[in-house]
């Protein structure tokens, strides 16, 4: 896939392949296509990645230069991260804060939270964990139950997190917390910026299905962090929590639509050596894998075109994920029916190729962000103006 | 990067829909469906003289406006969610398309002003009894004799071939495949006998050569890439109507999931409703990407990519219009199922839509052998 962003940013992306081009090279460059949104392999080489990034100013592209970033438009990061992901740069060990606390900040956070946060974040000094789900809040978020109180100048928190992608990585946490304890559901909730490094909080690494140590749950008691920690304001963590959700700038959906571009790629090659191609039925399948990928990508580029000229994203930007989450997870088990018994062979240690790796992980894709039944009630009632269902 | 439509475009959309909200309604649309010519011929000509639809992609030079494909699968998505009877598509998507794609200047000037103009209604006559869309399906042989050109043989399911005042025939010569003209009002030997339809909103007809002078359209035996050319366009125009069929389905499915109450509540308010109908906007939208992703192919002008494209967007949009028609149908019950109520208007478009360019599985067939799989 060949896309030209028009001449505005040439100088830009040729810049940048320039870069790529003499750093992603070495241990790097072996390390191409490694890891994803909750894929914690080879964290240490992805780390040295992200601090080469940072060192060659690509962390940030979008992000004032106040706080380290190189105050560029949207243009110029879409172009970013599809360079990027064209080189098939490994994924950024730092993503999370990049594409959810970042932002978060820079729309809701405080002057001097801008100005503590946001430049180790770009310099690789601090790693961040998102603390929201917890063993009874999931899809019902507002129910959260980890309960913040003042005390002096400090929060104390005490509660439990779950499911908190590389939080054993954590620096920091963005917990979700219930500061008015009469409170019921969105009401009463705070957003806090917690340090991990402190008697009150124990992380310890739940184990996924691929057998990485990837996320985490985290024991809260009587943490403590400082009464400036707070984003946006007290009692109204809902809304900030909420923002972080919707910032979707349409500019994490292109890489990740270029891997299954790829992934499919390698599945017609599969195919071809399985003589799996002959076989009418697999043919099919093998046909509607790669009208998925296409589609994916005419989706993503419907949004980008409207984001980038000032449009209101259209119904596609609502059901992308739930259609590109689910049609990933088919193409991963359509990879593994033609990778055949060889593909259930695994390594030492449960050590997984990469289609293996991909297939699994894909099982998740479906879960986080809004599982795909919530998707289809958020469409169904934001979009399509459905009624809600009645509460018990 | 311009995927996305210009406020001009989004103007020509709303003048095209407010035209057809007058002139497609459901109650025209059911008049013309029960109507053995399913045909308006003042519709016809306004839509001729007011909006310039018939020559919208078609160049300046003949009659036309010049704009591109994405402005004319605007139309198409329009039409489609109309169900507009008549013969727009056999007109504009098939017969001013294989015009366009055939290497013949002079019947480009001669034939296609009077189609711009809304004076000629034409269609492009290639499958016969085998329904085949490709090279091989075509039969039909064309003769050389000292008075000119004849055909001798047998079309089917042929779109609006019973109005048609042009016919661009496919034949097979000496040399391979050729493409003819025949004026039909009073050519010797052609007899049409219209086909009745599953989808009465689009007529089908038989037509049957038996000597009839025909005008050869550029060189003898050369004509098949022009037509497969003409088809990629017309897949891509026929998925933007698809798309435009299913929004429909999908607009009066929610509408009827808020209306309509079951055990004390909206029925859309029950998951097995809400979620369908969230399916169902997805599948659009992906369709949306597909057929839009042909009309920008089309403006681009990339050949290899617009082969792509079009199989894609013909594969992909069937397949969604006819579930999409199918879950409309089940959101409204027992009245989705009557002959009353507008629901299966739109199955039985998108059931002819699957298969007026070829079948979803021919159409995945031509996707795998481009894409060399
Ligand atoms: C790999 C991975 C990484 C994650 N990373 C993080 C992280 O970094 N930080 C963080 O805070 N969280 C994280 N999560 C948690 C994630 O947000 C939750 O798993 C998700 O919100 C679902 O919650 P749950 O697991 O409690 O499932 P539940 O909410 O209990 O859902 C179980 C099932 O019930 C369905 N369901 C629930 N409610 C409804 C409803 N109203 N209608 C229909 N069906 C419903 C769900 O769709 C699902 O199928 C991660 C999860 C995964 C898998």
């Amino acid at each position: 896939m060949e896309l030209d962003f028009g001449p505005a940013v040439r100088d830009f992306r040729d810049e940048l392949r320039d870069w790529l081009a003499a750093h992603l090279v070495g241990e790097f460059a072996e390390h191409r296509g490694v890891g994803g949104p909750t894929d914690g392999a080879a964290w240490e080489v992805r780390l040295a990645w992200d601090c080469e990034l940072s060192a060659g100013r690509w962390l940030g592209v979008g992000w004032p230069q106040e706080y380290g970033g190189r105050g560029l438009g949207l243009l110029e990061e879409i172009v970013f991260e599809y360079e990027y992901a064209r080189a098939n740069a490994p994924y950024r060990a730092t993503v999370n804060a990049l594409d959810l606390l970042g932002p978060m900040l820079l729309q809701m956070g405080s002057e001097a939270q801008k100005k503590r946060f946001l430049p180790p974040i770009l310099a690789v000094g601090e790693l961040w964990g998102q603390g929201f789900s917890e063993p009874g809040a999931g899809s019902d978020l507002a129910s959260v139950r980890t309960r913040a109180e003042r005390e002096g100048e400090e929060w104390v928190v005490s509660g439990q997190k779950v499911w908190t992608s590389f939080g054993v990585h954590a620096d920091w946490l963005y917990v979700l917390t219930r500061t008015d304890p009469q409170s019921v559901r969105h009401k009463g909730l705070t957003l806090l910026l917690l340090p991990t490094d402190q008697p009150g909080v124990e992380i310890r690494p739940i184990r996924n299905l691929a057998g990485q140590d990837e996320f985490a749950e985290v024991f809260l008691s009587d943490a403590r962090t400082g009464a400036d920690m707070v984003v946006g304001e007290v009692g109204q963590g809902w809304r900030t929590a909420m923002a972080t959700l919707g910032i979707e700038r349409g500019t994490t959906l292109l890489p990740q639509q270029l891997t299954f571009e790829r992934e499919a790629e390698s599945l017609i090659d599969l195919a071809r050596e399985r003589g799996a191609l002959d076989d009418p039925m697999l043919r099919r399948r093998i046909v509607d894998a790669w009208i998925s990928v296409r589609i994916m990508r005419t989706t993503n580029l419907r949004t980008l075109a409207e984001l980038t000229t000032g449009r209101t994203p259209g119904a596609q930007a609502t059901t992308a994920k739930l259609y590109a989450s689910t049609r990933h997870q088919q193409l991963g088990y359509l990879a593994m029916e033609l990778a055949g018994p060889a593909g259930q062979i695994v390594g030492e240690n449960y050590g997984l190729d990469t289609r293996q790796r991909s297939f699994l992980l894909s099982l998740a894709e479906t879960i986080y962000g809004g599982s795909s039944e919530i998707q289809r009630n958020i469409i169904g009632e934001q979009f399509l103006g459905l009624p809600k269902e009645p509460r018990p | 990067m311009d995927l996305t439509f210009s406020e001009e475009q989004d103007e020509l959309r709303k003048v095209v829909r407010s035209f057809l909200a007058k002139h497609s309604d459901e109650a025209e649309v059911r008049r013309l469906a029960a109507d053995e010519r399913g045909h308006d011929p003042v519709v016809w000509r306004r839509m001729a003289g007011q909006l310039g639809l018939q020559g919208l992609a078609v160049p300046e030079e003949y009659g036309g406006s010049g704009f591109g494909y994405v402005d004319l699968g605007i139309v198409f998505e329009e039409a489609g969610r109309a169900l507009l009877c008549g013969p727009y598509f056999a007109t504009v998507a098939l017969a001013a398309e294989a015009l366009l794609r055939c290497d013949d200047e002079a019947a480009r000037t001669d034939l296609l002003p009077g189609i711009t103009s809304g004076e000629t209604v034409a269609t492009l006559a290639l499958t016969e009894e085998s329904g085949r869309w490709d090279e091989q399906g075509i039969r039909l042989t064309a003769r050389e004799t000292a008075d000119g050109w004849q055909l001798t043989g047998a079309k089917t399911y042929v779109p609006d071939g019973h109005l048609a005042d042009l016919l661009l025939v496919a034949a097979r010569t000496p040399s391979g495949i050729s493409l003819f003209a025949v004026a039909a009002a009073d050519a010797p030997g052609l007899t049409r006998t219209p086909l009745p339809t599953l989808d009465q909103t689009r007529k089908q007809t038989r037509l049957e050569f038996a000597g009839t002078p025909a005008r050869l359209l550029g060189a003898e035996g050369t004509a098949w890439p022009g037509l497969a050319r003409t088809l990629a366009t017309a897949s891509v125009l026929l998925a933007a109507e698809q798309v435009g069929g299913a929004s429909a389905a999908l607009d009066a499915a929610v509408e009827y999931a808020k209306l309509r109450e079951q055990y004390g509540r909206p029925i859309g308010s029950f998951q097995g409703i809400k979620h369908k109908c969230a399916d169902m906007l997805m599948e659009i939208e992906s369709a949306r990407s597909a057929a839009y992703g042909g009309l920008w192919a089309l403006d681009a002008g990339d050949e290899r990519e617009i082969a792509v494209a079009a199989a894609l967007a013909q594969t992909f949009c069937s397949e969604a219009f006819t579930r999409v028609a199918g879950d409309n149908i089940q959101v409204h019950g027992g009245i989705g199922f009557t002959w009353e109520h507008p629901a299966h208007l739109y199955l039985k478009r998108a059931k002819s839509c699957e298969v007026l360019l070829g079948t979803p599985s021919y159409h995945r067939e031509l996707l795998a052998t481009r894409l060399g799989i």
